[in-house]
């Protein structure tokens, strides 16, 4: 497979310089990287300008409701185990509408792989903060100022004991197309927030403001990502510094070993024509 | 006697049910006809909940509103139940352990305090007690209690058994010693076949067979047995069964489920089903087959979430912002909530669909010994591209538009190409569009064509004695067997009733058909408002006389509803 091969005709609709591009080259580059191919891929999100990606892949796409990525993603996943399901959601539609769903799906681990294009504003909506805004940004709404505290998602997914979270940076191709690689071939819930500069609505995190900041994980030859403590501590740098790369990993069992659907046959591979419950039936003789 | 009506009431956690289902099974062994039906609290201890037990030598179809031996096994529960005794029942009480020194012709009193404390040792024996007392004043042979004391306690330490089959034997003899009438013994009937099993746990059945492989719900009142049956049935079909963090979660995941190729199923109640809304609106964009089960109970809010109410037609046939088309099936009985599951399943996928089946607390947790269910009358059919026509297609598109409105599905994975599928409005391949042309293409083709296909398939309405009927009552879901027994018991052949097993589409042509020339209609419906009367006004121009309408949380019983139909007639 090539980059070709992952192409869609459909137009893109995203701001010209909008970090979304970054992560949309890197996905399809690790895609290619991993030898997979459209058919066998499902990309799932929910509403936001992240949802809009999946459009502009050639690959399966179910995108759903405003902070229902996760749902649909971990049931086509569970339903046919043979896919390889990425979801593509935003801060707004992850962290904010469907914040229930990031907590409880982490803790689910099945086997699906999440992008989170954080650009700590809402887009699509023209402007208001987020659930990741920094604190004192001002829009149209937060008139004064963001007054609640930022959502510091990473550090609630090292807390849940997450198998395998990660900070990338859109402007960073190359090192967001390993870390997604990465994540993909995690087995379990893999998270990879992805730094991403809105260029209409969000002055403050500029590409300027990033590139300043931003420094790899892996170039500290003494940092252990199997390290709770150390992680927890490694995510929550901002402001001065912000780490970029692994900043979590902890092996363990996902739910298709735990649930003991590895074993048996996937669910859609299923022939339902002449299912006999006769059986069944004679528990209420 | 041809009938009998048995209530043990007492407080939550007391055993009524332990009881009720001993019971159940013996009179099940006799052949006899069971209707069984629960009032329960919404709480784990205390309070007031019985199990009433109506058994017959002929079909019963609903519960009777007085019974003729009440059980009460504890003190508040005498007070609570005289006044539903029949005119020839009894009361069993404790009289000694409530401190109670007052006489009633109505009781019968029985130390099962003490009998439970001789034989088994402990409080715990008095249900197997209450057992026994049963058995006697029905002058029942002590072998039937026997055999089902042993199967229930079948594996359990030999100790068990002894200590109860003694405890049952002591109420049995105690009442055999006090009790010389034989005013509760009922005709035998030769021994048949039935399944004993309650809505829910036909509804999970039916969902088995019909193939549904992912099921997500959250527990909720009184729909949780469902997900219980499937998740005991789920290892030995290849299912799963994967409780949710909330509704919302539920449905998004049946649907994602579904998209990938699982024939998938939630269920829920009221409350439950408002937090799915949006998702029964994203079924109906994306075309993603999905069943849902609403076990209707009281509402607004929390409402009375252990009882029963019939007032979810309206929001059902609304749900979910915009139009598409969607099928709501009204099961009756339990046997139509069987074949009704699995109809929805497949016409779901046949038009790529939201179908809803809509029951109540009545219909979920009633129990019935039902003539053996017939898994070869309704197949699982299947309307996806198969594995093998899959690897022949090429330029595929998910919303291609047809004349049916229908397009052909492909499952991901199993064609060469992709598919797009999307909650916003898109175009024939599934992608996103502005297109004023397209949008009324996709409009029409989710709706008005669907709805034209359905409109075919209509699950018919059931009509009774309407050639000689002056009135008719019209209802749906659970009031089936009240409608059927009222109609049969006012003799004179006047009366006659049409249940509907499906209310959306609305079966405009078949009940402007069945009720044509009829100017005395009565709705009879468990709501406030009358939702079905405005329904057959709305949809089908059909004006009803009145509305008999029961709103207290409590199900229609035989002797109430024709105590009503009295009031109304006369």
């Amino acid at each position: 497979m090539e980059i070709n091969d992952f192409k869609s005709n459909d137009e893109i609709t995203w701001c010209p310089g909008c970090g979304d591009f970054g992560i949309l080259n890197a996905l399809k580059k690790s895609l290619v990287n991993l030898g997979k191919e459209p058919k066998d891929i499902l990309l799932v999100s929910g509403i936001g300008q992240a949802a809009k990606l999946p459009h502009y892949i050639k690959s399966n796409c179910f995108n759903g409701l405003h902070g229902r990525s996760l749902p649909p993603a971990i049931a086509a996943k569970i339903a046919n185990r043979n896919l390889s399901v990425i979801v593509t959601t935003g801060d707004g539609d992850c962290y904010g509408e469907g914040g229930n769903h990031f907590i409880h799906n982490i803790r689910r681990n099945v086997d699906i792989t999440v992008i989170v294009h954080n650009n700590q504003i809402y887009g699509l909506t023209k402007g208001q903060a987020s659930p990741t805004t920094d604190l004192g940004y001002k829009t149209k709404v937060q008139v004064n100022g963001v007054i609640l505290e930022p959502m510091h998602a990473l550090e609630m997914a090292i807390a849940l004991g997450c198998g395998f979270v990660a900070r990338g940076y859109s402007a960073n191709s190359e090192h967001l197309c390993w870390l997604i690689g990465e994540g993909i071939k995690h087995k379990g819930f893999s998270l990879i927030e992805v730094l991403q500069p809105c260029v209409t609505y969000n002055k403050k995190n500029t590409y300027e403001w990033y590139t300043k900041r931003i420094y790899k994980t892996e170039d500290d030859a003494s940092y252990n990502p199997n390290d709770k403590i150390a992680a927890l501590q490694k995510a929550a740098e901002w402001e001065e510094r912000i780490p970029i790369g692994v900043i979590y990993r902890n092996e363990k069992d996902s739910y298709e070993d735990k649930s003991g659907l590895a074993k048996n046959i996937p669910l859609v591979d299923e022939e339902i024509e002449n299912i006999d419950i006769s059986e069944a039936l004679k528990e209420f003789i | 006697m041809t009938e009998l009506t048995i209530k043990i009431a007492g407080e939550a956690g007391q055993g009524m049910q332990t009881i009720g289902s001993a019971l159940c099974r013996v009179f099940k062994k006799m052949g006899l006809y069971i209707f069984a039906n629960q009032d329960y609290m919404s709480r784990v201890r205390g309070g007031n909940n019985f199990f009433q037990l109506r058994i017959s030598d002929k079909p019963i179809y609903c519960p009777l509103q007085k019974s003729d031996i009440v059980i009460a096994l504890d003190k508040k529960s005498v007070g609570l139940h005289q006044t539903d005794i029949a005119g020839n029942g009894i009361m069993v009480l404790d009289k000694a352990e409530f401190g109670i020194v007052k006489e009633s012709k109505v009781f019968f009193n029985v130390p099962f305090h003490e009998l439970a404390n001789k034989t088994g040792g402990n409080d715990i024996y008095i249900n197997t007690v209450c057992c026994g007392v049963i058995a006697g004043l029905m002058g029942l042979g002590f072998e039937y209690l026997e055999g089902v004391v042993k199967e229930a306690f079948s594996g359990k330490e030999e100790e068990a058994i002894r200590k109860n089959l003694l405890a049952a034997k002591s109420g049995y003899d105690f009442t055999k010693d006090n009790f010389k009438e034989d005013r509760f013994k009922i005709n035998t009937v030769g021994a048949r076949e039935t399944l004993l099993m309650n809505g829910n746990e036909a509804i999970a059945l039916a969902a088995i067979k019909a193939g549904c492989k992912f099921y997500s719900g959250y527990p909720m009142t009184p729909s949780t047995s469902i997900m219980d049956t499937l998740a005991h049935f789920a290892a030995r079909f290849n299912i799963v069964v994967e409780q949710a963090e909330d509704e919302i979660a539920a449905i998004n995941m049946i649907i994602g489920a579904s998209f990938a190729g699982a024939r998938s199923m939630a269920a829920t109640s009221g409350g439950g089903f408002a937090l799915m809304v949006e998702g029964i609106s994203l079924a109906g964009m994306t075309e993603t087959p999905i069943v849902v089960v609403d076990a209707q109970r009281p509402a607004p809010a929390t409402g009375f979430p252990t009882r029963t109410e019939q007032a979810d037609l309206d929001f059902l046939i609304s749900a979910g912002h915009g139009e598409f088309a969607r099928v709501i099936y009204s099961p009756g009985t339990i046997e139509e909530a069987f074949y009704l599951t699995i109809k929805a399943f497949n016409i779901a996928e046949k038009y790529q669909i939201p179908v809803l089946i809509m029951t109540d607390q009545h219909l979920a947790d009633s129990l019935m010994n039902i003539t053996p269910l017939d898994p070869h009358k309704i197949k699982a059919q299947r309307f996806i591209i198969s594995r093998a026509d899959a690897k022949k297609i090429s330029g595929y598109k998910r919303y291609q538009l047809t004349a049916s409105g229908v397009s052909p599905r492909a499952i991901p994975s199993w064609i060469n190409d992709v598919i797009y599928a999307d909650s916003d409005e898109h175009n024939e391949e599934g992608h996103i569009t502005e297109d004023a042309q397209m949008r009324v293409n996709m409009v029409e083709k989710r709706f008005h064509k669907k709805i034209a296909g359905l409109t075919q398939e209509i699950e018919k309405p059931v009509a009774f004695n309407l050639e000689k009927a002056e009135t008719v009552l019209v209802g749906f879901g659970s009031t089936y067997g009240v409608l059927k027994e009222a109609c049969e018991r006012l003799s004179n052949k006047k009366f006659g009733f049409v249940h509907l097993p499906q209310v959306w589409p609305f079966p405009t042509a078949e009940l402007s058909l069945l009720l044509d020339g009829k100017s005395n209609i009565l709705t009879v419906e468990n709501n406030a408002g009358g939702q079905l009367a405005k329904l057959l006004m709305r949809e089908a121009g059909i004006k009803v006389k009145s509305s008999i309408l029961r709103y207290d949380g409590r199900p229609f019983n035989l002797d109430y509803l024709i105590g009503r139909i009295k009031e109304l007639e006369s």
